[in-house]
């Protein structure tokens, strides 16, 4: 089927089957490697993105109901240049080990900003970030680099 | 997942009428029990048919009900149902916050899973389960393990809880799924109390004995193994047990 989709300001023209998830869209038509595929059973995190701002699992979406909302994927926080402070936070953090959950992480930690607003609790974080594993088990850093990275974007917005 | 014909109805009718026009059909409401049963082929419907233009989402307190719409995601039941902080608490500890964000209430209701959440709430805040073409008690809606009262292609539009003078619910969790092993939801209705037991059968049911003894001010009773559930997470025993501690458990949290 043909569908529109807004993804980090640009409208792209898709076609690809109903059944088509969206990580599947945004991954394999368009290029969009950022977003991973972890555990595909809704349980990992890996394929967080935001759906008008709202963080959510692109491997239980179908890329059709993504139709008319905007969507964000890791590629449109930052660049390499000037990383969203978000990201700038897991760098510096070392909020990361292997990486491969990292994309989640970060669009979960956007998620905490957007719900609980920018000064988090570490208690909060590990709380909240129940919907996303990192098998490198590095936790204590992302928790860390959410809770930086949610402050500067105070800092950012002031 | 097998690819199937994907309609999005703008009324009820467009939709009911989707659902009869041939071959196997399925209503989409959140998707995060329906697509992950499509990936696994458990599912191969050949249309269908997503909800989300139908405007049956939101929360409306009418005096004695909570009415909630039944594509209220569980993000807006845990920040919206002020009337009821226990099913708003009940709704903030299903699955994680990206769940909450796309699951919906009709969903799980209409699916009526043997661990779900929702269902106790229904039960025990006798729950009126309005659909496209009737109303339904909730005491007469769930009937086992994944088996309701709706007709094929029925539609819930909203579900109307009873609001209690206090309420809680407590739940023994997965750690992986969320799902309740045992869950528990604890309903002061003045007059009267219910008690539903989610989890623990092969479908949610009233402690009759749990009611009866609270009502009484007496000892709480066992709930006896026969008939419980048993898989690699509990056995029966274990459940029956996790019953008085979870039935426990909300008495001490009635909000």
């Amino acid at each position: 089927m043909d569908m529109t989709l807004n993804i980090n300001g640009q409208a792209h023209d898709v076609a690809a089957p109903a059944a088509s998830l969206l990580v599947e869209v945004l991954r394999d038509t368009l290029g969009l490697t950022g977003t991973h595929i972890g555990c595909d059973t809704s349980q990992c995190g890996a394929c967080h993105v935001l759906l008008d701002g709202v963080a959510v699992k692109s491997c239980t979406l179908l890329a059709a109901q993504a139709q008319g909302a905007a969507i964000t994927t890791i590629e449109g926080l930052g660049t390499a240049e000037t990383l969203h402070p978000m990201q700038q936070a897991f760098r510096d953090a070392h909020g990361l080990q292997c990486g491969f959950c990292t994309p989640g992480m970060v669009m979960a930690g956007l998620e905490m900003v957007r719900r609980h607003g920018t000064r988090l609790t570490p208690a909060l974080v590990a709380h909240e970030l129940e919907g996303n594993l990192c098998r490198c088990t590095g936790y204590l850093n992302i928790v860390k680099a959410i809770v930086a990275g949610a402050a500067a974007m105070e800092t950012a917005d002031a | 997942m097998r690819d199937f014909d994907l309609v999005r109805p703008a009324s009820l009718a467009a939709a009911t009428a989707a659902f009869a026009a041939g071959g196997e059909a399925a209503y989409l409401a959140g998707g995060h029990t329906l697509i992950p049963a499509m990936k696994s082929r458990l599912r191969m419907p050949d249309a269908l048919i997503d909800l989300a233009g139908l405007d049956l989402a939101g929360i409306v307190p009418d005096g004695k009900r909570l009415w909630i719409g039944a594509m209220t995601r569980h993000a807006d039941v845990a920040g919206g149902a002020s009337a009821i902080p226990g099913l708003a608490a009940l709704a903030g500890g299903i699955g994680d916050p990206q769940v909450r964000n796309r699951g919906t209430l009709g969903g799980s209701i209409a699916n009526n899973d043997p661990a779900a959440d929702y269902p106790a709430a229904a039960l025990a805040l006798d729950a009126l389960i309005e659909t496209d073409r009737a109303t339904h008690k909730a005491d007469d809606f769930f009937q086992g393990m994944f088996t309701t009262a709706l007709a094929d292609g029925e539609i819930i539009t909203r579900i109307g809880f009873a609001i209690p003078q206090r309420s809680a619910y407590a739940k023994f969790r997965h750690p992986a799924s969320r799902y309740a092993v045992v869950g528990v939801y604890v309903a002061d209705h003045g007059n009267s109390w219910r008690v539903a037991v989610t989890g623990a059968g092969p479908g949610v049911f009233r402690w009759a004995e749990a009611e009866a003894a609270i009502a009484a001010g007496g000892a709480l009773p066992t709930l006896p193994a026969d008939d419980l559930n048993s898989d690699i997470h509990a056995g029966p025993e274990y459940r029956a047990h996790l019953c008085g501690v979870m039935l426990k458990q909300a008495l001490a949290g009635l909000v």
